[in-house]
């Protein structure tokens, strides 16, 4: 017994130099969306130098903040073996309701604390998810395509479809306040507006939960295996509400930062672009079926389908091919993963 | 199996008062010969979609079809384009709707091979496969039809198919009806309809057992696919133009009506009869909905309710309600059909 398993490490060890390059793809699928990343933007940068310029790389940087924080959101709960398809509805919903609160009835609410009413009114939308997931015991994708439509018929119906086009000032002012600012060679002012931060602190946060709190040991375990979890003292409704909530809260956060950084609410938003968030995340390494995900690899993700959405139009290809190039992409990163953990 | 005949029991009763209700409503106008066949016309399109959705449900280990309607419309969409490049369809309207039917239900069956083949010889979950295979379908029919509508044109047959009627029956109402008495009889009939539901209730026994299991893969997602490409031909044939984003709530629906049919999420059991019934009832509430000024918006939110309180009538089984030992039961006996109910 003690020899052979000795000999199994050696072997492994062996094994693991020679094939390192796959042992480490294997362990950290995200280097190969970095490597993805990097040769797309090689590629696009040789075809096209305009890419280079501070202004697209800061377009970038923008654009990715409401679906970094979506996908950091999805993460968690594909890290936790389910699926939410109502991240969305609740970024719709709890961004117009409140931007008509704020516009109708309390005008005078500081930004902080319309942050804060955006976060927690997400976190009890995702609550409600996490709850029906729980008790209804059926997968969470069909609970969460109920709840979609059931958070947006009810933001269409009874709170209104009337596109916003002036906000409150504090939110206005929110969205143009700047982080860095700084003049481009040919004289425009290009700003990396404030509220990118709020991705890199979401970003470390998450981190924080996954790595190195027991509710990410929990949430890990529960994406493994679920009964086993819940043998070994996992309490699951605990933990279904917990990831469905923070998801919820993401979701909330980046609803409102959309709004600000559009400097208009639209009711119609956001819905529709789950399956590209769900994209990012897989890309970035994620298993749909649970247990495994990093936060690194999600970032990395969503900055892959961001430039893919907008590089295309660098390189000559018309916009209309973006859909089918990602939906590819998804095939081809799952065919990938599975092949890579069938081949260990 | 004792719930095989109250599902279709309830159904059968939600339909009735429903009927009955519309009447009551309307003063008798929503049982006039003339709504029930502008009614009966809506069906097709998405209870095919519902049918195929139950198939892959079915099948089990997760299987899910989320790749219909973007399928049916890559369908319509491609054999718009492609034909309409060496055939008018005013001209030649006879070889432009048999071609035209061929190749939308063509396409369909090939897309419908490709998931199969995706999930079961790479091994990818089909939620995955199919969230992916449905923006590659839908980026395709964008790619092709450069994002515009496209007119497929009103040729004899086709538009006779989505418009009129036979024996006072919509035409295509009446192939969805022959198609779901012949999915109903392979399942009921072929050891294929066996296999399905045995793999579906325990994919490893399947496996033991020695059935074919890449085949029954392949065939039910294949089969999933051409009733995409029928549902995408009976769309061209009632609406003229085609477009990639058409029926984009769909989805939804054929999930409401696949759970309303009382097939399990987690595999091995479902009814065409019942599909077939609760895409009526489903078309019903739309109409009685419609009667009663209700906007879309409003639609779309009783749509969400009605599938959690259908999910929630399931999970509870209405009957378990009246039980005292009823949270005994939930506590200590999780059904054995659900290993991992959280995914």
């Amino acid at each position: 017994m003690t020899t052979s398993r000795l000999e199994e490490l050696q072997q492994g060890a062996a094994e693991r130099q020679s094939f390192s390059i796959g042992e480490l793809v294997r362990r950290r699928p995200e280097t190969i969306t970095a490597a993805l990343l990097v040769a797309i933007c090689i590629i696009v940068a040789v075809a096209n130098p305009a890419f280079l310029q501070p202004s697209t790389l800061v377009d970038i940087g923008r654009a990715s903040v409401v679906m970094g924080l979506f996908a950091l959101g999805v993460l968690v709960i594909l890290a936790a073996g389910g699926i939410d398809v109502s991240f969305t509805a609740i970024a719709a919903f709890t961004m117009y309701s409140l931007t008509v609160l704020v516009q109708n009835h309390l005008p005078g609410l500081p930004i902080t604390v319309i942050l804060v009413i955006a976060t927690v009114g997400g976190a009890l939308l995702g609550v409600i998810n996490g709850l029906l997931v729980h008790h209804l015991r059926v997968p969470s994708l069909i609970v969460t395509i109920g709840t979609q439509y059931l958070f947006r018929g009810f933001l269409l119906s009874f709170i209104g479809t009337v596109w916003i086009m002036s906000l409150p000032p504090q939110m206005g002012a929110f969205g143009r306040l700047p982080l860095l600012q700084f003049e481009s060679a040919n004289g425009a002012t290009i700003t990396l507006p404030f509220y990118f931060l709020v991705l890199p602190i979401a970003a470390f946060v998450t981190w924080l939960i996954l790595n190195r709190t027991l509710m990410g040991r929990a949430i890990f375990a529960m994406g493994g295996n679920a009964n086993i979890a819940s043998r070994l003292g996992y309490n699951l409704k605990k933990l279904h509400i917990f990831i469905f909530g923070y998801a919820g809260a993401l979701a909330g956060l980046a609803g409102i930062i959309h709004v600000c950084a559009n400097r208009q609410a639209n009711p119609f938003d956001l819905v529709g672009t789950e399956i590209n968030v769900i994209a990012a995340v897989v890309l970035g390494g994620a298993k749909i079926t649970g247990g495994t995900g990093t936060v690194l690899g999600t970032i990395l993700g969503v900055l892959l389908i961001v430039v893919i959405n907008s590089v295309l139009v660098l390189v000559g290809i018309p916009s209309t091919w973006q859909r089918l190039v990602v939906g590819v992409f998804i095939l081809l990163a799952a065919a990938f993963f599975v092949t890579r953990q069938r081949n260990k | 199996m004792h719930k095989t005949g109250e599902q279709l029991v309830m159904l059968v009763v939600i339909n009735c008062v429903l009927l009955a209700v519309g009447a009551a409503i309307s003063g008798g106008t929503f049982l006039s010969v003339f709504n029930l066949q502008s009614m009966a016309s809506q069906v097709p399109e998405i209870g095919l979609l519902a049918i195929g959705v139950m198939l892959a449900m079915c099948a089990g280990n997760g299987g899910i079809d989320l790749s219909g309607i973007a399928l049916a419309n890559l369908s319509g969409v491609l054999s718009a384009v492609i034909l309409s490049s060496f055939l008018s369809s005013s001209d030649s309207e006879m070889a432009f709707s048999l071609a035209f039917m061929a190749m939308t239900v063509g396409v369909g069956l090939a897309g419908g091979i490709i998931n199969g083949l995706l999930i079961s010889k790479l091994n990818i979950t089909p939620i995955l496969c199919t969230l992916g295979t449905q923006m590659t379908f839908m980026g395709l029919a964008v790619v092709v039809s450069g994002g515009r509508a496209t007119t497929v044109g009103s040729p004899d047959l086709l538009s006779r198919i989505g418009n009129d009627m036979f024996l006072g029956m919509p035409i295509s109402f009446l192939i969805f009806a022959i198609v779901a008495a012949l999915i109903a009889a392979v399942l009921k009939f072929t050891p294929y309809g066996l296999w399905l539901m045995l793999m579906g209730t325990n994919p490893k026994a399947a496996v033991y057992a020695g059935f074919p299991r890449t085949g029954i893969i392949v065939g039910t997602y294949a089969l999933s696919g051409t009733l995409s490409g029928l549902a995408g031909m009976i769309i061209a044939a009632r609406n003229v133009n085609v477009k990639f984003d058409y029926g984009s709530s769909y989805l939804l629906i054929a999930i409401l009506i696949v759970v309303m049919a009382g097939v399990k999420p987690e595999g091995g059991y479902g009814r065409v009869v019942c599909v077939v019934l609760s895409a009526i009832a489903l078309q019903l509430m739309s109409s009685l909905l419609n009667f009663g000024g209700l906007s879309n918006f409003v639609r779309d939110f009783a749509w969400g309710l009605l599938l959690l309180t259908f999910l929630a009538v399931g999970r509870y089984d209405v009957v378990g309600f009246l039980m005292p030992f009823k949270g005994q039961l939930k506590s200590s006996a999780p059904s054995p059909q659900a290993p991992k109910p959280n995914n």
